[in-house]
């Protein structure tokens, strides 16, 4: 990974003609009906990239990939891939694209081979001359290749789906959502097989509600609500954040839920896991003053500490407020 | 929501001894077979009155199959259950009026509205019709969705849909819910926003049975049990789960557990 990073001169941004980057995305505006599910999105994705577009169910991100993979027309707006337009030149991105939608989208009525021997065939090629692409993924669930795809487990339908987008050797691979109601332990898997697959000329652009799996990416997108509200790598976005985060603990969590909500300098009072993030208005909040508030209110086993920030603190810092109703 | 506070004296997460509640589920030896395959492989627990109970597993370990045998939607091959202290092969009716259930996938009506939505689970719970809408009206004003109590669920936002789902699950004041992956790919403002919701209807009363795949989400129940191939591997406090397998979070622990 680093090295194609040297190679390629990174960063490229501004100055790489259009046509050699991986994906070029200009201003993209989409609407159904009245609804505006993409409010005039740009962003690049640079070659063998791993590029995360991280946002909740309900942003736009199955709109807008569904429009990097020529299936819907944006508005107004226009998407590059190596130089070849979503919209004019959709038969060549066709063929250089690997999409993974969402949603199971195999034959479940055909054989695990079958199911790869049909994307093979379709896109003009056969599974022996891309078997090397796909060897490390596919050998889970070769043992079961006579089994109807319908019948596979969750985990294994997803390696199936994954070798069958990678049949053809594409450019680009767009994965939509690939580790929503995924376990913990499937989703690790998961991401090392993407790392695995960035070390072999693939551009890889994938989205995820999990705010933790950013940090997997080279850079990301962070989208709410049809709006990109940052583009950078995980560690710059963090930075740029720049707010003071007191993690929070003691043993009656949920009195210091409210206790903490009450404190009068509160702007954001939110759970993660063991420790409650308290964010202070113009961030003029101390340890010490926190951990007198907390022994005022007699709770037990105080432990305050400034944190850095996490990128799931950083979009709802971003965010602020969840979507509203319409 | 104060008024139920103090009502009742514990709070989910303080000090009351959940034993001294006794038990709101009891299985033993719960096994489910499908052909030679164990899905669920003698499985013993208990479920303490008003806790917030994890049941996390790995895709496949078999929380799916052992939490249709608990809502009475599929028999065990053998074992002693009991749900709300009825039993789970010969009282299944009643064991069904005293539970909740709301999962990402089966939640509520896309084409009817909010108030139709409301109204159509009343009458499936069997609630007077007078309830039903003193309920809906009390509902309405707790969500602060009465502006939109004639538009149709299609049009509100996830976040939205999964609070009212959850309200009309526990419409009938039951006296276990269980949520199924409940904030799946919701944004991370609603996602707590969510669990202010669990925290309130334990508060109440109201024992919450959750699975999950957000580790951090993990933290915030009583207890935890991790279930991996059809047995359960682990049952305890998260506190004393990450002490046992020596991990700072329960992330940690399931990889422990699940790999």
């Amino acid at each position: 990974m680093s090295n194609k990073k040297t190679k390629i001169n990174f960063p490229p941004w501004g100055e790489t003609p259009e046509r050699e980057r991986g994906l070029f995305v200009n201003n993209i505006l989409k609407s159904y009906k009245d609804v505006a599910a993409l409010k005039g999105i740009s962003f690049e994705v640079q070659k063998n990239e791993l590029f995360g577009l991280i946002g909740p169910d309900g942003a736009g991100k199955t709109t807008l990939m569904r429009i990097l993979t020529t299936l819907l027309l944006p508005d107004s707006g226009h998407v590059t891939m190596d130089g070849a337009d979503v919209v004019k030149n959709y038969k060549t991105i066709r063929k250089s694209i690997g999409y993974m939608p969402g949603r199971f989208s195999l034959y479940p009525d055909l054989s695990v081979e079958e199911n790869l021997q049909f994307f093979a065939t379709v896109f003009n090629t056969t599974v022996k001359k891309n078997y090397g692409l796909i060897k490390d993924i596919y050998s889970h669930i070769e043992p079961f290749k006579k089994r109807l795809a319908g019948r596979l487990s969750g985990g294994m339908k997803q390696k199936l789906a994954l070798s069958c987008a990678l049949i053809h050797k594409p450019k680009v691979l767009i994965l939509d959502d690939p580790t929503t109601g995924v376990d913990a332990v499937s989703r690790r898997e998961f991401w090392e097989m993407l790392k695995n697959l960035q070390k072999k000329d693939i551009t890889i652009m994938v989205s995820t509600p999990y705010m933790d799996e950013a940090s997997l990416c080279d850079r990301v997108a962070l989208i709410q609500s049809g709006k990109i509200m940052d583009v950078d790598t995980p560690d710059a976005i963090v930075q740029k954040f720049g707010r003071k985060i007191l993690a929070v603990k003691a043993t009656e969590t949920y009195r210091l839920i409210n206790d903490l909500r009450g404190h009068h300098k509160a702007e954001a009072v939110y759970a993660f896991g063991q420790y409650i993030h308290f964010t202070a208005i113009d961030d003029d909040i101390e340890v010490t003053e926190m951990e007198q508030f907390l022994k005022n209110k007699n709770h037990q086993s105080i432990i305050v500490e400034e944190i850095v920030p996490g990128i799931e603190d950083v979009f709802m810092g971003l965010m602020k407020a969840p979507p509203s109703l319409p | 929501m104060s008024n139920k506070k103090t009502k009742i004296n514990f709070l989910p997460w303080g000090e009351t001894p959940e034993r001294e509640r006794g038990h709101i589920i009891s299985v033993k030896n719960l096994v489910k077979k499908y052909g030679d395959f164990y899905a669920n492989d003698h499985l013993s627990f208990d479920v303490y009155k008003g806790e917030i109970f994890g049941f996390l597993g790995a895709n496949g370990a078999g929380k799916t199959t052992a939490i249709r045998i608990l809502c009475g939607l599929s028999s065990p091959t053998s074992g002693e259950i009991k749900v709300a202290g009825y039993d789970i092969y010969t009282q299944t009716e009643k064991v069904k009026n005293n539970i909740g259930y709301m999962s990402q996938k089966f939640s509520l009506y896309e084409d009817l509205t909010v108030s139709e939505n409301i109204q159509f689970y009343g009458g499936i719970y069997g609630l007077p019709s007078k309830t039903v809408k003193e309920k809906e009206k009390q509902l309405l004003e707790k969500l602060e969705l009465t502006s939109s109590k004639n538009k149709l669920i299609a049009g509100l936002p996830l976040g939205w849909k999964q609070k009212l789902a959850f309200s009309i699950a526990i419409l009938h004041d039951p006296k276990i819910v269980f949520l199924d992956e409940p904030t799946g790919g919701v944004d991370p403002i609603t996602r707590r926003k969510f669990w202010d919701l669990i925290y309130e209807a334990a508060n109440g009363g109201i024992t919450v049975f959750v699975t999950t795949h957000y580790m951090d989400e993990a933290e915030y129940c009583n207890r935890v049990s991790i279930m991996d191939a059809g047995k359960i591997e682990a049952l305890d406090t998260p506190e004393n789960l990450k002490k046992q397998y020596k991990a700072k979070n329960m992330d940690e622990v399931f990889v422990k557990i699940a790999r």
